[in-house]
């Protein structure tokens, strides 16, 4: 692994997303870090901000069938069916080689009914080391004929509580980006006591192989993630920024410092590297570095200077 | 086990036949911890587009610290690549995933089909330094014509192994299957087969080996996002239920555990 070679000591890069503070606000994206330990080699994972691990159900998943993944420009599309280890395992195998690395441990959760969600958040609540949690609406409510919770601001707002009821932690809700008024979800859990919101999920998208008249994903469609989706995310962070008060984590294509910035001035208060890991293992540290070297080299007084500090007009 | 993301030196890009490509990089970290049946990552590009890294097996490394990889020209990643000159840099992860289970060498059975060929010269060099001696693993490749097969079968001879080889239009060696080939062999329990190649090819070993009860690693290819255990891109269905990932289960796996009847 390369060694550190940026000076962070005298820079103020700390923020906070409510009660939770952050060395840094740089911070992996579930689903596209694995549990952490898979980067290990790669990354001097105690420097990040918080490590949000893969989304965790009650039960174990298996996932879809393959293929899974299909590249697109400047993007990939997945559909890995929400594979995971499910809760008990999380608990008795990733929580302890995670608590070591004094870094902030955000579990991303989902489930089929608000029920569920209730339960993991109970059952985290429990669980040492934790120190929020993220929820993914962006799952099918199945008591509901399937439609995604975060697509619906009632339904969304009834997850929110939920969790809130479930657990005493922060509580990050991530947005789903498939509606046509992103303000209206952000608003809604915003009031149901959400403490934080991220954004964006996936952009629902869809490939075909001409060849075989086959969809390229086995599950036919599938989520867009990487530096393709990164302008309609930028909009989004902004947009909700303007709706609402509580912090805003940026996600979507986020592959430099740059990027990460740029979603700051929009109003993010942290960011998360996604797809990005896949290439660049190192990813999450560069953006970092970047972000670092930036603020020295600009003499800001703290990176929260950069917050919402968007010029228009 | 030691990973490494490192920028290394591209030595040589040979087109050994239409569309194949051979490099030789000079990577004496990801050489000396690497073991046959294992891959890299390579980025087949500057910039965002393609996007992903593209995985390669290694086909052979050097006690210099050079490693080669193999691979012909099927898209946009190896279309970049193969456009690459000696000289230029590329970014390498490596090496990844588990390799081959060295059994004992002198009663081994190499297949190789089309770029699953790579591997195979790697693990025949490793078998080759474990056997007692004069013994030989035995090692048949197949591929689609003679144009394909013969450039790829020199570093196998001169190591001294002897390569019985199949191709699909009978232009050189055995007309037809390596399967074919593979039946001519008398293998029996105390053999084990190592192969790489399509999937109809793997499959056909597989069931080949599972009458004899013939031991059997095969090495899958699939996409895959990150190979180091991160996106669960890369599934593969398992005979027990459920999937492996072919980067950090495999992608060398007992054949028996694989679900072949999709």
């Amino acid at each position: 692994m390369e060694p550190v070679n940026v000076k962070m000591d005298e820079l103020d890069l700390r923020v906070s997303i409510g009660s939770l503070k952050l060395q840094n606000p740089v911070m992996t994206a579930s689903g596209t870090f694995g549990y952490a330990r898979e980067f290990e080699s790669y990354v001097h994972l105690q420097r990040l901000g918080a490590l949000v691990v893969k989304g965790i159900s009650l039960e174990p998943r298996a996932g879809n069938p393959p293929p899974r993944i299909f590249e697109t420009a400047c993007g990939m599309l997945n559909a890995i069916g929400l594979e995971n280890v499910g809760v008990d395992r999380f608990i008795s195998e990733k929580m302890p080689y995670l608590s070591t690395l004094g870094v902030p441990v955000i579990v991303n959760i989902l489930g089929d009914s608000v029920e569920e969600y209730r339960q993991l958040a109970e059952r985290l609540a429990e669980a040492p080391g934790v120190a929020a949690i993220e929820v993914n609406i962006s799952c099918p409510n199945v008591k509901k004929g399937g439609v995604a919770f975060g697509t619906d601001p009632q339904m969304a707002a009834t997850v929110t509580n939920a969790v809130k009821e479930g657990c005493q932690l922060p509580v990050i809700v991530k947005l789903s980006p498939n509606v046509t008024d992103v303000t209206l979800v952000a608003r809604a859990v915003e009031e149901a006591g959400a403490d934080a919101v991220s954004l964006i999920n996936t952009l629902i998208g869809m490939a075909i192989d001409l060849k075989s008249r086959r969809p390229r994903l086995a599950n036919v469609i599938g989520g867009l993630s990487g530096p393709a989706i990164k302008p309609v995310a930028l909009r989004m962070v902004y947009q909700v920024a303007q709706a609402v008060s509580i912090p805003i984590i940026g996600i979507g294509g986020i592959a430099s410092a740059e990027d990460a910035m740029e979603f700051m001035l929009a109003g993010a208060c942290a960011v998360q590297v996604g797809t990005a890991s896949f290439v660049n293992p190192r990813a999450c540290e560069d953006v970092l570095d970047g972000m670092a070297t930036y603020v020295r080299e600009q003499k800001l007084e703290s990176v929260r200077d950069l917050i919402g500090a968007l010029r228009i007009g | 086990m030691s990973q490494f993301q490192q920028n290394v030196e591209l030595i040589q890009s040979e087109v050994i036949a239409a569309g194949i490509v051979r490099m030789t990089l000079n990577a004496p970290d990801i050489a000396a911890a690497a073991i046959p049946g294992q891959f890299v990552m390579v980025q087949t590009a500057p910039g965002l587009d393609p996007l992903l890294r593209r995985p390669f097996s290694i086909h052979q490394v050097s006690s210099e610290g050079f490693l080669q990889i193999l691979f012909k020209v099927v898209g946009r990643g190896t279309e970049r690549l193969a456009q690459c000159r000696a000289g230029e840099q590329l970014s390498l992860l490596g090496p990844l995933g588990n390799g081959f289970v060295l059994g004992e060498s002198d009663h081994a059975c190499l297949v190789g089909g089309g770029m699953g060929i790579a591997p195979m010269l790697f693990l025949a060099s490793r078998l080759l330094q474990k056997s007692h001696e004069g013994v030989r693993p035995r090692v048949v490749l197949g591929a689609r014509n003679h144009e394909e097969l013969v450039p790829l079968m020199g570093d196998f001879l001169d190591v001294g192994i002897e390569v019985l080889a199949a191709t699909d239009d009978g232009s050189f060696g055995h007309y037809g299957l390596v399967t074919d080939v593979l039946k001519t062999l008398n293998l029996t329990s105390q053999s084990t087969v190592y192969s790489c190649g399509p999937r109809p090819m793997m499959a056909a070993i597989h069931h080949l080996c599972q009458k004899k009860n013939i031991p059997c690693q095969v090495s899958v290819e699939t996409v895959m996002a990150c190979g180091m255990g991160a996106c669960l891109g890369c599934a593969v269905p398992l005979k027990a239920g459920g999937y492996a990932h072919a980067c950090s289960d495999g992608p060398v796996f007992e054949a028996r555990e694989l679900l072949w009847s999709l």
